[in-house]
């Protein structure tokens, strides 16, 4: 178990590695350079070469990796053009917003995904299976994007009943929770489903069956508990959605998180609080993945003793 | 499939049927009824059935997806009539023309069925000619990255060892990435372009069909024929091109159809945020962005291409699940 | 009732009267138990025959009132367990009878158990279900672990059943379905998913349990030298009925059905070459639509007219042997 999590460990700090790498290369060899975004059109070659020298450009390429190594380690990634503050720190200062809207919405598909998807595996065919079902289709086939233009149209502008935009009250969480749950109800729901319809048929809930067990502790403990290894690697296919889902939700309700904040600072070519961003987004996806990898390990004893 | 040549009797109707409670007429109308089919599955076709079952004789009793099959069917239309149905050009528009509502309001004239934007452009001509910037996109990046996961995946399987070892590590390793880090990356050098976009789920989409080419030949290496193969002499990049690649083909026909319903919607979504294609294109996203800002007075604007979307991922969803139903009953490829 | 009770000085335990399990799928109705009668005295060991598909396994399973769902309905029929229906008890009725007075082993072992659960807890259940318990069970796990003869009991309650081997899974299942101490144990050919020497350790070991416990037990099998170790009594089934029931000793000296002949004459006799073996031709009946007559008519050598029209009644021909064939 310890060598596992070790592994696991060593992946994810690897991974990190190589996005970081790849991070610079891609932004400072692709991008446009920053000196010429940063000055005013007014000026002069030397305020450009003044500029150069302060962010180290005129070193060598590896000099200057060496050095943007050695500052992301110390959590510096460079100043927002837009803010003249630390890019982190402006990213940090609108994430507890997008963590909020996140949460809620990640729970809510956690909790109505897994109930819809278990009770329509338990009961096929019934009006709830039905609906998860109708349910899935749609929140597969309808871009989440369109459905909370569509809210705000008919909630927002017509019915005038929720408010189109901003955080504060509950009812600014409902429409966007909604939304960005949307897809991530219909995936859980329709694995959860499929998952539990394989485990309910297999001979170890003949066998629990068999032995007498009640059929709620048949479904919870053997049915639910073998199906979840592959709910787990559902979930992280949702938390995935969610960042994609974040930056478009968070822009159609104006919702001040770190997904609006990276799409607005990459049209104005803000591009150390994109670069703190892919940092920080990829970071997040790699503690979700180990956080699961040990999940997954809790879950399944053979691959803990492997 | 040739349907409409298909001797079959349909047991119950499309239409809402009287017997039946509007759950299940709603119901059977989304994933279809039941029909029972003669001759669906001839010869050319049998071997997508259980091996050693001759179904020409017997009636099989399948569901046809009407619904998805139909919309698939109105999404080809336009795709392939884009010239020849759609009344205006989609580029050019007359500002005196500007923000007209569909036919049916107020206001409305029968020269724009579904209205016209703010630069006075026709709404259903541009929708119509979304369709085909619609699949292009998604075609290319299936096509992209669908061919370096069966390159890769080939390899993998193939090869074993050490390159299979280091390849399912980049597999996972780049499954864990989410793929809008890489656009805003991309587009960040690059711009952003219908090309970037290709070439971002190119590069991300990979592992999932290499996973899958990778076991599927890892158990043909063990078949006779290739073994045959090998014995008369035949190099590993011949078996890999001329054997067993086309015994793979129907599995990754099958995985792109499936996908292509939630490249559809990735692709509208991105270029809604302005990360795709650029205006004045007439993508369906891009359309609901232009849109959007005039929520308030002209609701067509928002309204259609969001249905259009939904028209073609339905389509392509449905049918995909219909035809994995069909041909994979044992749901290997989840 | 035809059916008389055949050993009058044992008590009846369990009695099945014109038992019919159905399955209702696309393409029509299975008949997989179409009317089977059948008597199991207390303490008895009773072997069911037959090929596979021919409804024994769901047979057993409409005893547990375990029958597949939603497809699978036991249509018609009485099972007296202890002289109650068994077919008029609860859902939470059934429940405390199974895996206390009527439990059952598996065929495959290995997927029976559930992988993710210690090898502990799933001994554990049928006692935790049926007992108002207080504190830990390790100690009567161990001891049922014990009864089974599985090395190393202490620490094997800690593992899972990924670190068992068939053998020992299939004695911890068995240590399962005898941790109430059930008036009937049915095992479903518990011995075809292992080795042959596993084989003959597991059915030496459900003898002993069986002679300690006077548990009645229900052995589905295809496999005749299994019946013949451990069984007194046997049932034969063919195509969804019970046509020959008859003492295992008389059996093996004069079977009498055409199909207990062919079924007899089709296992290899040690030390008797005999070049090829026999087979039966054709193939087993398909369960869907049968026909009215003896299920077995069409690859009988016997068949006459009336085989293929009306199902033969039971025949007695001597205490205890009964067949159901035109040929009596």
């Amino acid at each position: 178990m310890q060598g596992y999590i070790l592994k696991r460990v060593l992946i994810a700090i690897v991974t990190m590695f190589v996005v970081l790498t790849v991070v610079f290369f891609v932004f400072r060899m692709g991008a446009a350079d920053p000196v010429s975004i940063m000055l005013p059109p007014d000026a002069t070659p030397k305020d450009a070469q003044k500029l150069t020298k302060k962010f180290g450009l005129d070193k060598p390429l590896i000099v200057q990796y060496g050095n943007f190594l050695k500052n992301a380690i110390r959590g510096d990634f460079g100043a927002s053009f837009r803010y003249s503050e630390p890019a982190l720190t402006v990213l940090f200062s609108r994430f507890p917003a997008s963590l909020e809207l996140g949460l809620v919405a990640f729970l809510m598909a956690l909790s109505i995904g897994l109930s819809i998807g278990i009770i329509s595996a338990v009961k096929p065919d019934s009006f709830i299976d039905r609906f998860g079902r109708v349910f899935a289709l749609g929140g597969m086939s309808v871009p989440s994007f369109w459905a909370g233009v569509m809210l705000i149209l008919f909630f927002g502008v017509t019915l005038r009943w929720l408010p189109i935009a901003g955080r504060g009250s509950l009812l600014n969480f409902i429409m966007p929770a909604f939304c960005l749950s949307l897809f991530p109800i219909a995936l859980l729901t329709r694995l959860s489903r499929s998952a539990m319809l394989d485990a309910l048929k297999s001979d170890y809930v003949v066998m629990a069956r068999i032995k007498g067990v009640p059929e709620i502790r048949v479904i919870l403990i053997h049915a639910f508990k073998n199906a979840s290894i592959s709910v787990v690697t559902v979930i992280f296919g949702i938390f995935q959605a969610m960042i994609l889902g974040s930056v478009v939700i968070e822009n159609i309700f104006s919702w001040p998180g770190i997904g609006r904040l990276v799409l607005t600072s990459f049209f104005f070519r803000d591009y150390p609080v994109v670069q703190v961003y892919v940092l920080f987004v990829t970071f997040l996806v790699v503690m979700f993945y180990l956080l699961l990898d040990i999940v997954y390990a809790y879950i399944d004893p053979r691959i803990r003793y492997q | 499939m040739p349907i409409s040549t298909l001797a079959f009797d349909i047991n119950k109707s499309w239409r809402l049927n009287a017997n039946y409670t509007v759950q299940e007429n709603v119901f059977g109308f989304l994933y279809g009824y039941e029909a029972d089919f003669q001759g669906l599955f001839n010869r050319k076709s049998y071997m997508f059935l259980k091996k050693g079952k001759k179904s020409s004789e017997k009636k099989l009793r399948v569901r046809i997806p009407y619904l998805g099959l139909g919309c698939l069917g109105l999404f080809f239309f336009t795709v392939i009539f884009a010239n020849v149905i759609s009344p205006h050009d989609p580029y050019e528009g007359d500002l005196a023309d500007s923000t007209l509502p569909p036919a049916w309001e107020e206001g409305g004239t029968t020269r724009f069925l579904l209205g016209t934007d703010m630069l006075g452009r026709d709404v259903l001509s541009r929708l119509i000619h979304g369709s085909r910037i619609s699949l292009l996109i998604s075609v290319g990046c299936i096509a992209f990255y669908g061919t370096l996961g069966v390159i890769l995946g080939l390899i993998s399987g193939f090869s074993g060892g050490r390159t299979d070892m280091i390849i399912m590590r980049l597999a996972d390793l780049w499954s864990s990435l989410p793929g809008i880090i890489l656009l805003f990356m991309l587009a960040a050098v690059y711009g952003p372009s219908a090309k970037t976009i290709i070439i971002t789920f190119g590069i991300m989409g990979w592992p999932y069909y290499g996973r899958i080419v990778r076991g599927e030949s890892l158990s043909l290496k063990e078949r006779d024929f290739v073994r045959l193969a090998r014995v008369a002499g035949c190099s590993n990049l011949r078996i890999m091109v001329s054997h067993v690649f086309p015994n793979i083909v129907n599995t990754v026909i099958i995985l792109a159809t499936i996908d292509i319903g939630g490249i559809i919607v990735l692709i509208a979504t991105l270029s809604f945020l302005g990360l795709g294609t650029q205006p004045p294109s007439c993508d369906w996203g891009l359309m609901l962005a232009e849109g959007r800002q005039y929520i308030t007075y002209a609701w067509w604007l928002v309204t259609f291409p969001g249905i259009a979307i939904v028209v073609a991922v339905l389509g392509f969803n449905l049918t995909g699940d219909w035809l994995r139903e069909l041909l994979d009953p044992k749901q290997k490829l989840r | 009732m035809k059916d008389k009770q055949l050993d009058t000085e044992n008590e009846e335990l369990l009695v099945l009267k014109d038992v019919k399990t159905s399955f209702f799928t696309k393409k029509g109705v299975v008949r997989a138990v179409d009317g089977v009668n059948f008597t199991i005295s207390k303490g008895e060991v009773v072997g069911l025959v037959g090929e596979s598909g021919c409804g024994k396994s769901i047979t057993s399973l409409s005893i547990m009132r375990l029958v597949p769902q939603p497809a699978g309905k036991i249509v018609s029929g009485e099972i007296l367990f202890k002289n109650e229906d068994l077919l008029k008890k609860s859902e939470d009725e059934m429940r405390r009878i199974r895996g206390d007075r009527i439990s059952m082993i598996l065929q495959d072992p290995m997927v029976s158990m559930n992988q993710l659960l210690k090898v502990g807890y799933q001994l554990g259940e049928p006692y935790r279900y049926h007992h108002k318990v207080s504190g830990s069970l390790r100690e009567m796990c161990i001891g049922l672990l014990k009864k089974v003869k599985v090395p190393a009991p202490e620490s094997r309650v800690n593992d899972y059943p990924f670190q068992f081997s068939g053998g020992m899974c299939q004695r911890a299942l068995i240590a399962m379905g005898i941790a109430n101490g059930p008036d009937l144990l049915i095992a479903d050919e518990p011995t075809t998913a292992l080795d042959v020497t596993i084989q003959a350790q597991i059915l030496k070991l459900m003898k002993d349990i069986q002679r300690e416990s006077r548990s009645s037990i229900i052995l589905i099998t295809h496999d005749l030298a299994t019946v013949a170790q451990i069984c007194s009594r046997l049932l034969v089934m063919y195509g969804g009925r019970i046509i020959e029931k008859a003492p295992v000793k008389t059996f093996y000296k004069k079977p009498a059905h055409p199909y207990s002949v062919g079924l007899i004459k089709s296992v290899p006799v040690l030390g008797r070459p005999s070049g090829r073996l026999y087979s039966i031709d054709g193939q087993p009946p398909s369960l869907l639509d049968p026909p009215s007559g003896c299920r077995f008519a069409p690859r009988c050598t016997q068949a006459k007219k009336p085989c293929f029209e009306i199902y033969p009644p039971e025949t007695i021909l001597e205490e205890g042997h009964k067949v159901s064939c035109w040929l009596y």
